[in-house]
């Protein structure tokens, strides 16, 4: 078992759309929300998945392929 | 101590927490001016305790733009030319801390994510410190970046994709790889390098901040720093309080932060990078959120320009001031430009524009530049040429 952490990032057009409850039924990964912030055109969640390593990845593939923005969550910096 | 970079429960960025009554104790303008010609003069107030690993970064100039000013409408303009750093970009502030850092933390190798200048800084800043390096960036950075970096013989790693690409396998290596990841696992201390570019520019203004600022924002970080560099003098009691107007630059093809900043969201929705300033085009600013807040409190803002409106603000800048900046710098410039003309920094404001990153790396942006005159090695060739000119 292994645990991520990523950002999905929605367009409008999904914000109303039950995409982690399917995620956590569809695939063997425990969602876990740690942040959030959701408005009626745009949201975002930072959540950790946990399962096997096969199942995020094919978790965090169908999310992609539904329209949502996964980011890791590392703080990255880069610029200039 | 552990090098971590997130909180276990909110997944939010770390930032390393400091001591200011201790630091106050331990700093005073003398003491300050009275040290080394470079970034480690503000060794006290930065978040290390082992030997610095120095190439010799920072106190780099800030030059009076009069040429420049008179060309945009402004009395008190300077460019901060952080150009003229070891690697040529100001990334060695934050590198140089960051791999002081590292030591510390007694790793043997260091990483990163990187669009070219923080590659070339890594590697070279492992090559001073006798320290392994792997530097990952996008396959279609500019040659000039690669080789900026391949030359301090790191492991230099091309990866098929944008920089969001590249920083998503990096997360993934960090978790299997006992590195110091410049950019993730040492993120809190990099960050802080920053700083340096803030306390610089006021103690060469003779210690005073600016009225408005202009710096260039990809993650957003550079900019807040500067910002919180302004800060802690002010609360150290070193300068006065800060009123400074903090602006921020992007390029049109990704200004993540500035749409948020016009839509008046505090809400940063990623995008696909699309623009030839490649060391700012990060889609998914990971500080864009702090950096729209500073703007917002000091009552600056935020604006973006276009690719062409950046090489003119390049070519501005060397034709004015003689300083060859990357596109980065050109988005400043242009920046700073629509700025003034839209009467929102006026003429006697004195104003810094922070220029970070040098343009030799890229220059094939502006090869139409190039366009010289022919002649034979005589004189009646070069008066048969040029005579009507001279």
């Amino acid at each position: 078992m292994v645990k991520r952490q990523v950002m999905f990032t929605f367009p409008q057009e999904l914000i109303r759309e039950p995409i982690i409850y399917t995620l956590s039924h569809q695939f063997k990964v425990v969602t876990n929300i740690r942040r959030a912030d959701v408005s009626e055109d745009k949201g975002w969640v930072v959540l950790e998945l946990e399962g096997e390593e096969k199942e995020i990845e094919q978790g965090i593939a169908w999310v992609t392929a539904k329209g949502v923005r996964v980011d890791p969550v590392i703080g990255d910096i880069v610029e200039g | 101590m552990q090098p971590l970079n997130l909180c276990d429960f909110c997944l939010s960025p770390l930032e390393v927490s400091y001591d200011y009554k201790s630091m106050a104790k331990a700093v005073s303008r003398e003491k300050l001016s009275g040290g080394p010609r470079s970034m480690w003069r503000y060794r006290d107030m930065l978040p290390v305790e082992g030997k610095e690993v120095d190439i010799g970064t920072g106190f780099t100039p800030l030059v009076k733009a009069d040429n420049l000013g008179r060309e945009l409408g402004l009395n008190r303009l300077y460019i901060k030319n952080d150009c003229l750093n070891p690697t040529y970009s100001f990334k060695d502030r934050v590198v140089s801390v960051a791999v002081t850092k590292a030591r510390e933390f007694g790793f043997d190798t260091i990483a990163c994510a990187s669009t070219g200048n923080l590659a070339a800084s890594v590697a070279a800043h492992a090559a001073k410190a006798n320290m392994k390096a792997y530097v990952f960036v996008p396959s279609e950075v500019e040659p000039g970046k690669l080789i900026g970096a391949a030359i301090y013989n790191p492991v230099l790693v091309t990866v098929k994709g944008s920089y969001d690409d590249v920083n998503r396998l990096c997360a993934r290596l960090v978790e299997q790889y006992n590195w110091g990841f410049i950019n993730i696992n040492l993120r809190p201390y990099y960050a802080e390098g920053s700083k340096t570019l803030g306390y610089e520019v006021a103690e060469q203004l003779g210690w005073r901040a600016p009225d408005c600022v202009v710096a260039p924002a990809a993650s957003g970080l550079l900019f807040t720093r500067i910002w919180k560099g302004l800060d802690e003098l002010a609360m150290l009691g070193l300068i006065e309080a800060v009123n400074t107007h903090m602006y921020l630059a992007q390029a049109n093809g990704c200004s993540p932060i500035v749409n948020a900043f016009q839509a008046g969201s505090l809400h940063v929705h990623p995008v696909e990078p699309d623009t030839i300033a490649k060391s700012i085009a990060i889609g998914n600013p990971a500080d864009g959120y702090y950096a729209l807040r500073v703007a917002r409190q000091s009552g600056g803002g935020a604006c973006a320009v276009t690719d062409e409106e950046a090489i003119t603000g390049m070519k501005l800048l060397a034709q004015t001031e003689g300083i060859f900046a990357e596109a980065a710098g050109g988005v400043v410039i242009a920046g700073l430009k629509r700025l003034v003309a839209l009467g929102v920094i006026k003429r006697n404001e004195l104003t810094v524009a922070f220029i970070t990153g040098a343009g030799p790396k890229t220059q094939e942006i502006v090869s139409d530049i190039v366009q010289p005159f022919a002649v034979q090695p005589n004189l009646e060739s070069f008066e048969e040429v040029l005579g009507a000119r001279v």
